[in-house]
């Protein structure tokens, strides 16, 4: 099976701008919170160490919007989020599914500015 | 195997004749030492080769392309394309589209083709073959309007296909003309329980039964079978499953000598009467047999690609095991079915049959029959033909772990693909292989019927390995060492127990572990601090989750016992909020289709009517099902409600390896089903019988009787013992029918430890039980009253009031059902 759920339209970093979507503290250490941009469900994660990701919602193997509701973990040395679904692990860094390469979500880039959280969308 | 090097050969023009598993297995083993020249296959199919054993997966779920082998280096591959004809004096063949292939070396792997007999109506539309993923493709297609369908045979392909159409949702029938089902494999007493366990699935099973007629409907589709008896079976679909035919018609024109019942002639190099043509796989009648099994085919393709190469290796026979799991249930044959002496044991109850057959003298193994419980198949299968390592009647009981220790090193252990236990050994010592996996990957062994896999896991084990104990990359421990670890170390934190004993950051496998270990030596709310970070979906919304996203939400109703204003307002608040409502299998009530936002909401409104979680989301205590009891039933004798309700309130919250059911009965009359339960108990004239390690879903066991006529508080005290010994002990997600079969010793062992209190932890164990009764909060309530807690009920954190605009319903039967989000994905 071969699926790529990226969008081929968004090359990453091209004309993107940053929305502020929450605030640092409204996230809990190894847990997802989900936010809406747009039309766009955008999964967030802060990890043990206190970094940030961002990655597509949605569940590409039962095209659910719950990535944000999985458990947080890693693979090796690589942050992972597990879907509550069926529990395929994705990167949270790539987006790729580590059980799956050929699925993927995609990422968008996160950063904290003034403890005010924003995502980079297109 | 012994070919020269792989220069040898490697000028020659290879063309195959079909591009099945054989075709395959040959040009990866061609490639794989070496061979240097063009191969071209020749499919009939519009696909490259794929797993035919794994087809029935492409019914639920698996993808043509998961299903595919990857294509060897540097094969053409010609799809689409049947070979019509052999041009032996040019070397030439030709395809049905005109194309004209030349060749130095043909192989012959045309396979079989389903055997159809030549009945009335066996055209019709609505009539299917079981053999490549287009007839399942056209079955799928056909199943969609149809209620019920026929399988004609009942051997072990037509209870593969049975299965099939009962997973599309029709009502199945299996007609078998032989006096029982699988003739071929089992005798008529495995045949009898083997019938028992396929009629409880609702399978309808016709045996003895030809078939006269097929008759179409007013619409010239199938509509009914008619059995030679005249009586009528209604069905739109018909599968036949009645065995198997070389196809050999290309050889025969050719003038190649065919066996009397088909099958191309080779000799024990796979080579046909002409030296530059070679057969494989079912086409090939070899050693005098046409073998209908992967294994031996792809060792008729490995000795084919070894002569090709100048090689001397030879195909004399193979071992014709078989096992699998059909409807759920285990069935296997090994070795030789007749003969000698046999051994039979046989529990119609429990639906098991198994069956040895020893030589005369009862010291050698010559084979035998398992259905109902294949555990010691793999264990006994390398061992036909050699001295007995125990007494028959010891054999039939023996786990896997037993034998292997000793098994000889030529004993075979993987029959699919050829594999040694010697082999096995070798690869794990030489490569430093520590899991079954490795052993896949470097032996082949267990990567195709994988019915070998627990003797691989054996042989590991006793190889030194440690396998199957660690958890997962995080820990090497199992759940009941990192129990221990926990208590032990008074460890409160997942970060703690994974910094001092494990590695990484934890993953959906050991965290739901820890925090259930944690919360069963009284971590608090499981939404505190740290812990909630390592629930689950379901234990961090304290709900189910459902397919769309959206979650259940299921009330405590304690024996199933409820007032009218009760229902009332679980009524009312299903309406108020939208929410689909059945009564579920554990005698309460489902709510389904909530929003992750409308979670506290619903719960504040059943709180405030009396109500409190039902754990239904958790690996803890579920429900403790009652019936009427002696309250009102005329045979009652004792009050089975009341026992229920005390159970279920004094267990409810209680977090465990797996989820825990419970049921109290009445009478012996036995209507609360309390002996398919992990703890069930029913009522006698004396008080209180104790039955445990029972369970329905995946393998249903009945529970064993551990306690007899005990009155209600020794009956409490022994179960608070089971309950406490069960969670310090068991493995992640072992329900305790698992757990009580895996205690060295079994049940004498457990009525030991807590009835007998030979390990001197009783009273430690009551306690904990104690404080755990003692400690029992809602954890609903406590959700709802805490503010913190409350605010990670949102879709959105930008956004708390929006609802998930990917989640809608529409309606059907009067309520709710999830619009199904489509799953859009690019395949390329
Ligand atoms: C709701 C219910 C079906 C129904 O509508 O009747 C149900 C629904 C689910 N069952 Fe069940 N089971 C329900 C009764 C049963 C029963 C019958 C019973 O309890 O009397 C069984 C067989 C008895 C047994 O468990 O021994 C049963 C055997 C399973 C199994 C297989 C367990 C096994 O050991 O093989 C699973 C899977 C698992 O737990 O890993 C399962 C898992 C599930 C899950 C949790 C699947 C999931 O992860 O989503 C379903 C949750 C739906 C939901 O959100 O509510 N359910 N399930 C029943 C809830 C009873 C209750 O009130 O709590
Ligand atoms: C549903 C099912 C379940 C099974 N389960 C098991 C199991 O559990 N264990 C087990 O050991 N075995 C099982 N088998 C049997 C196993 O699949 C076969 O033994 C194996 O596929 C044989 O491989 P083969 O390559 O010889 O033949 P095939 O798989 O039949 O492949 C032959 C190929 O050649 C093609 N072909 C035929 N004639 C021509 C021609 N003239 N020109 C071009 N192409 C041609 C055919 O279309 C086909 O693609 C099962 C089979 C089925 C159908
Ligand atoms: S189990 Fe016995 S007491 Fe209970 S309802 Fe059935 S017959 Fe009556
Ligand atoms: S015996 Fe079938 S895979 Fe090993």
């Amino acid at each position: 099976m071969s699926v790529d759920l990226r969008d081929p339209a968004r090359p990453p970093g091209a004309g993107q701008t940053w929305v502020q979507v929450c605030s640092y503290t409204d996230l809990l250490p190894e847990r997802g919170a989900c936010v809406l941009v747009g039309s766009l469900q955008i999964a967030l994660f802060r990890t043990f160490e206190g970094r940030l990701h961002a990655i597509g919602n949605r569940d590409p193997f039962s095209g659910a919007y719950v990535l944000a509701r999985g458990i947080v973990g890693t693979r090796g040395e690589e942050p992972t989020v597990a879907s509550p679904m069926h529990q395929q692990a994705f990167s949270l860094v790539t987006g790729e599914c580590l059980d799956d390469p050929a699925v993927a979500v995609p990422v968008y880039p996160v950063r904290v500015a003034d403890g005010v959280v924003e995502v980079g969308v297109a | 195997m012994n070919a020269a090097n792989g220069s040898t050969g490697s000028g020659k023009r290879v063309v195959v004749a079909g591009y099945g598993p054989a075709a395959h297995r040959l040009a990866e083993t061609l490639r794989g030492r070496g061979f240097a020249g063009p191969i071209t296959m020749l499919g009939e199919e519009p696909r490259s080769a794929y797993d035919r054993v794994a087809l029935t997966s492409y019914l639920d779920g698996k993808t043509a392309e998961d299903l595919t082998y990857p294509v060897p280096a540097g094969i053409t591959p010609r799809l689409g394309a049947r070979v019509t004809g052999i041009d032996r004096q040019a070397r030439l063949v030709t395809t049905e589209d005109g194309h004209a292939e030349p060749y130095d070396v043909l192989v012959l792997a045309t396979g079989s083709s389903a055997f159809v007999p030549p009945v009335p109506g066996r055209d019709l539309p609505g009539c299917f073959v079981y053999r490549t993923i287009d007839d399942l493709d056209a079955i799928r297609e056909a199943a969609r309007g149809a209620s019920s369908g026929i399988v004609v045979g009942g051997g072990l392909l037509g209870l593969e296909a049975a299965e099939a159409l009962r997973g599309l949702g029709l009502a199945t029938h299996v007609v078998e003309m032989g006096p029982w089902l699988m003739p071929r494999q089992v005798d008529e007493g495995g045949g009898v329980v083997l019938r028992r366990h396929i009629e409880a699935l609702g399978l309808s099973v016709h045996t003895g039964a030809g078939v006269a007629e097929i008759q179409p409907g007013p619409d010239g589709r199938v509509a009914r079978l008619v059995k030679p008896d005249g009586e009528a079976v209604e069905a739109q679909i018909v599968v036949f499953s009645a065995g198997v035919r070389p196809r050999d018609e290309l050889a025969r024109r050719a003038g190649l000598a065919v066996g009397e019942r088909g099958g191309v002639v080779v000799d024990e190099g796979m080579r046909t009467g002409d030296p530059s043509i070679y057969a494989i796989g079912e086409c090939a009648l070899a050693a005098g047999t046409v073998y209908g099994l992967a294994g031996p085919c792809f060792t008729q393709a490995e000795v084919a690609a070894d002569r090709i190469m100048g090689g001397t290796a030879s195909f004399t026979g193979a071992d014709v095991s078989t096992k699998l799991k059909l409807l759920g249930v285990d069935v296997a044959s090994f070795g030789s079915l007749d003969g000698g002496l046999d051994v039979t044991f046989m529990d119609p109850v429990g639906g098991v049959y198994k069956k040895l057959f020893v030589s005369d003298d009862a010291r050698t193994l010559l084979g035998g029959i398992c259905v109902g419980d294949a555990e010691p198949y793999a264990a006994l299968r390398p061992l036909v033909g050699r001295e007995l390592p125990a007494s028959p009647t010891e054999l039939l009981f023996a786990g896997t772990a037993a034998i292997s220790a000793d098994l000889p090193d030529d004993a075979q252990v993987c029959s699919c693909n050829n594999v040694t236990t010697g082999r096995v050994r070798q690869a794990i010592a030489e490569e430093g292989l520590t899991d079954v996996q490795g052993v896949k990957r470097c032996t082949r062994a267990g990567t195709t019927c994988g019915s070998c896999v627990p003797m691989l896991r054996q042989i590991l084990v006793s190889s030194g390995v440690d396998v199957g104990k660690a958890m997962c990359e995080h820990f090497p421990h199992s759940r009941a060492e990192l129990y221990d670890i926990v208590r032990v170390r008074g460890i409160t934190t997942f970060s703690q127990l994974v910094a001092e004993h494990g590695t990484g950051r934890g993953c959906g496998v050991c965290k739901p572990a820890v925090a259930s270990i944690l919360a069963s030596l009284g971590g608090g709310h499981i939404l505190d601090g740290e812990q909630a970070a390592l629930q689950d979906t379901n234990d961090h919304f304290l709900a189910n989750i459902q397919r769309n996203g959206t979650y259940s939400v299921v009330p405590r109703i304690p024996g199933g016992e409820i007032t009218p204003e009760k229902l009332i307002v679980i009524g009312e608040v299903a309406r108020d909020f939208g929410l689909y409502t059945k009564i579920t299998g554990g005698q309460r009530i489902d709510l389904l289709g909530a929003r992750v936002e409308q979670l506290p909401a619903i719960w504040k409104r059943l709180v405030d009517a009396g109500f409190e979680s039902g754990h239904a989301y958790g690996k803890a205590l579920r429900t403790v099902k009652s019936c009427v009891g002696s309250t009102w039933c005329r045979y009652g004798v004792q009050d089975s409600v009341g026992l229920a309700i005390a159970l279920e309130l004094r267990y409810r919250g209680l977090r465990s390896p797996h989820k825990l059911k419970s049921a109290v009965s009445g009478c012996a009359r036995e209507c609360a089903e309390a002996r398919s339960k992990d703890f069930g108990v029913i009522a006698t004239e004396q008080g209180w019988n104790l039955y445990v390690g029972g369970n329905g879903g995946f393998k249903p066991r009945h529970a064993d009787l551990l306690a007899a006529d005990v009155p209600t508080g020794e009956l409490i005290r022994i179960i608070d013992r089971f309950l406490m010994f069960y969670i310090r002990t068991a493995d992640r997600l072992q329900r305790t029918a698992a757990w009580v079969e895996s205690l060295d010793g079994g049940l004498d062992y457990l009525r030991e430890v807590i009835v007998e209190d030979s390990l001197g932890i009783c009273a430690e164990l009551e306690d904990q039980m104690e404080r755990h009764a003692a400690y029992y909060a809602d954890e609903w309530r406590a959700t709802i009253e805490d503010p913190d807690k409350l605010r990670r009920f949102v879709s959105f954190v930008n956004a708390p009031g929006v609802p998930d605009p990917s989640i809608s319903f529409e309606t059907e039967r009067d309520q709710i059902k999830p619009v199904l989000i489509p799953l859009e994905v690019t395949r390329s």
